[in-house]
């Protein structure tokens, strides 16, 4: 069942919903990639929860009008609306009063999903609100929907991709220096309003998708994600956008086999596990990757460590050298040099002499710096320098 | 350069302003209530190198923010060349302080670099081969060629300086302005960076930057404004740098700005 939803087996309707609900993902997590990189992910909180009290209102406006109230495109204006409002609050409240953005975000979400939930329970009592289904915007539901909308729903975000491609330069350029940005004739008040409009166009059009309350997952996770597996801020935008999507796809699609099923929490699920992949699995930024790392180096320092108290006729004292030399087959176990362990104490012990001078002599100041315990001396030196270097040992004072 | 706080409006004053590749008139810019300059009048040489001096929290920063715009002043005017600043945008490369960006984001020296070129290559204008040439050669007048590829994080406070001079290089523009580009920086690469400055100087261009080590102003620059809120002095080093002005601008705190350079910073 599973299987043919992913494969888009469960008729038009679904599927169109289904690739709807793909390609908000990727406008999310592309557009939430610039929001992360500018370190303001939490406004995008504030917005989706200031988008509640225009989906109430508007309801209320429709029916009062004599509509059916759930029209998708009047709800959504609805949100846009409010959700506008709360983003205004908040910026004014973060420039004109000493109140921290982080203040403003906590302030207003709070106030306008309060007001939302109170105009929510007011609808509920009234008769034409019965059958409302308003709640499917709190945590997403995409089982009812329709064709219309799911064209909506894909035309915005194909219009959110085009938008950051245009803009991709200077939302790059805030994020990283705004200072530069502002110095070099952008202005960062505009770009910020650009990044802003995006945002809040992605979290109407995915209210229905993955409701106000986890849509700040879907614009953060992916951008989250990766930055696991890159250092360019164009690709980071690029995988981002591929996690996004194939969040808001496998959401969408076991939506589509088990409606009572909120949408929202399946889509911030499978982007949680592709995060907590990455975490473990990134090989330059993985919880996996760094431990493996500082696990050989720690090796390396013990095994040089040790070679160089052989060399010296000093006793091994740490349990893990002992350990690691006589696994290598360098020492017996009662601590004597084997013959190779002998090799390679006096071959330490040459490269360490080599490298003091190295290091002794401002003439050597390039290679000097890359000295660090452990890299032998050959790596870094000619054939014709480590000669002249050995020339100097041979000088009956150097040698120790 | 005078040093009075309401702006000389002689013709010759005049002149010398519209002649200037930048020059501000009665710019103040205030944090709340105190301001952090006041009425700031200053007209910089064109190819000259000029160092902007003076104590902690004298504004010296606040003053090279305000004259591109990048903080909004309170009141006073920036021309470059007699024009607006608005228009002359593309004249001007600035180097920001090292500390004021991440430097975890996820770029390389070379993105950075071109990021100097944007504003020639618009939003959507092709990163061509030229382009990346540019920015090469950028980076091999402060010899950082070798880092193009490496990700900003993992260099050294020295090369990340560089890789900001670079920037601005590459956007090949007629003044540069630079904020402390000399703090925590190594000696080889403060001697790199005032070698490029100084080519710079002798191909044309002009210099102005906040500087804080008083011992290296006179072996390093041409013109100096002393500033503490207000303008205290400025002029050439030679008639201006004086042990009365200095006085004057430090008040008591000199000594210390002697003993430790770095306690003059900000």
């Amino acid at each position: 069942m599973l299987a043919d939803a992913l494969l888009l087996q469960l008729g038009y309707n679904a599927t169109l919903v289904t690739l709807g609900a793909a390609l908000l993902g990727m406008a999310a997590g592309v557009a939430g990639t610039f929001l992360f990189l500018r370190k303001r992910a939490l406004v995008s909180d504030a917005i989706s929860h200031a988008t509640l009290p225009g989906v109430g209102l508007a309801f209320v406006l429709m029916v009062a009008m004599g509509g059916d109230g759930r029209w998708l495109p009047g709800l959504l204006l609805g949100a846009a609306v409010s959700a506008t409002v709360g983003l205004l609050c908040v910026q004014w409240l973060t420039t004109r009063t000493r109140l921290g953005e982080d203040a403003a975000i906590g302030a207003i979400l709070s106030v306008f999903f309060g007001l939302g939930i109170v105009i929510l329970t007011v609808i509920q009592t009234m008769t034409a609100g019965r059958q409302a289904g308003l709640e499917g915007f709190l945590l997403g539901s995409t089982a009812g929907m329709l064709r219309s909308d799911a064209i909506l729903l894909a035309v915005a975000s194909a219009a959110v991709l085009g938008l950051v491609l245009i803009l991709r330069r200077p939302l790059e350029l805030a994020a990283f220096d705004p200072g530069y940005a502002e110095a070099t004739g952008w202005s960062l008040g505009r770009i910020d309003l650009a990044m802003m409009g995006i945002v809040l166009v992605v979290t109407v059009v995915g209210l229905k998708v993955v409701g106000l309350i986890l849509i700040v997952a879907l614009l953060i996770v992916p951008a989250v994600t990766a930055r696991f597996w890159t250092d360019r801020a164009s690709h980071v935008v690029m995988i981002a956008g591929v996690v996004g999507g194939v969040s808001g796809y496998v959401g969408a699609a076991t939506s589509a086999i088990a409606p009572a099923l909120p949408t929202g929490p399946i889509v911030v699920l499978v982007g949680f596990a592709l995060f907590a992949a990455s975490l473990l699995l990134s090989p330059g930024r993985g919880v996996l990757a760094s431990v493996l790392v500082h696990r050989r180096y720690q090796r390396r320092v013990h095994m040089r460590q040790g070679l160089l108290a052989l060399a010296q006729g000093q006793p091994i004292f740490e349990a893990l050298t002992r350990r690691l030399m006589h696994r290598a087959g360098l020492i017996l176990p009662d601590g004597v040099a084997t013959p190779e362990g002998q090799a390679a104490a006096s071959k330490a012990l040459l490269d360490e002499t080599r490298w003091s001078i190295v290091r002794a002599d401002q003439s050597f100041a390039a290679a000097a710096i890359r000295y660090d315990g452990l890299t032998p001396i050959e790596d870094v030196l000619t054939p014709d320098q480590l000669r002249d270097v050995d020339l100097r040992i041979a000088a009956p004072q150097v040698v120790p | 350069m005078t040093v009075t706080l309401v702006a000389d409006r002689s013709t010759e004053a005049e002149a010398t302003r519209i002649a200037s590749p930048l020059a501000v008139r009665g710019l103040t810019v205030s944090y709340g209530q105190t301001p952090a300059i006041f009425s700031v009048d200053m007209t910089v040489r064109a190819g000259a190198m000029t160092a902007i001096v003076g104590p902690n929290g004298a504004g010296k920063s606040t003053l090279l923010k305000a004259a591109l715009q990048v903080v909004k002043p309170l009141a006073g005017t920036v021309t470059v060349f007699g024009k607006p600043l608005a228009q002359m945008r593309d004249r001007i490369a600035y180097v920001p302080q090292r500390a004021s960006v991440d430097w975890d984001f996820p770029t390389r020296v070379i993105d950075v670099v071109l990021m100097g070129m944007y504003r020639q290559l618009g939003l959507l204008g092709r990163v061509r081969a030229k382009h990346r040439a540019q920015a090469m050669d950028a980076l091999s007048r402060v010899g950082m060629t070798d880092f193009a590829t490496r990700q900003i994080g993992q260099l050294s406070g020295g090369q990340q300086q560089r890789v900001f001079l670079a920037r601005a290089l590459a956007q090949d523009a007629d003044i540069y302005v630079l904020d402390e580009p000399f703090a925590g920086v190594d000696a080889a690469t403060e001697k790199a960076i005032i070698a490029v400055l100084q080519d710079l100087r002798d191909t044309g261009r002009t210099v102005l930057a906040v500087h804080h080590d008083l011992v290296t102003v006179p072996d390093y620059f041409d013109d100096v404004v002393l500033l503490n809120t207000q303008v205290i002095a400025a002029g050439p080093v030679e008639t201006v740098f004086t042990e009365a002005n200095l006085q004057a601008a430090y008040g008591g705190r000199l000594t210390t700005a002697r003993v430790d350079p770095e306690s003059a910073a900000g």
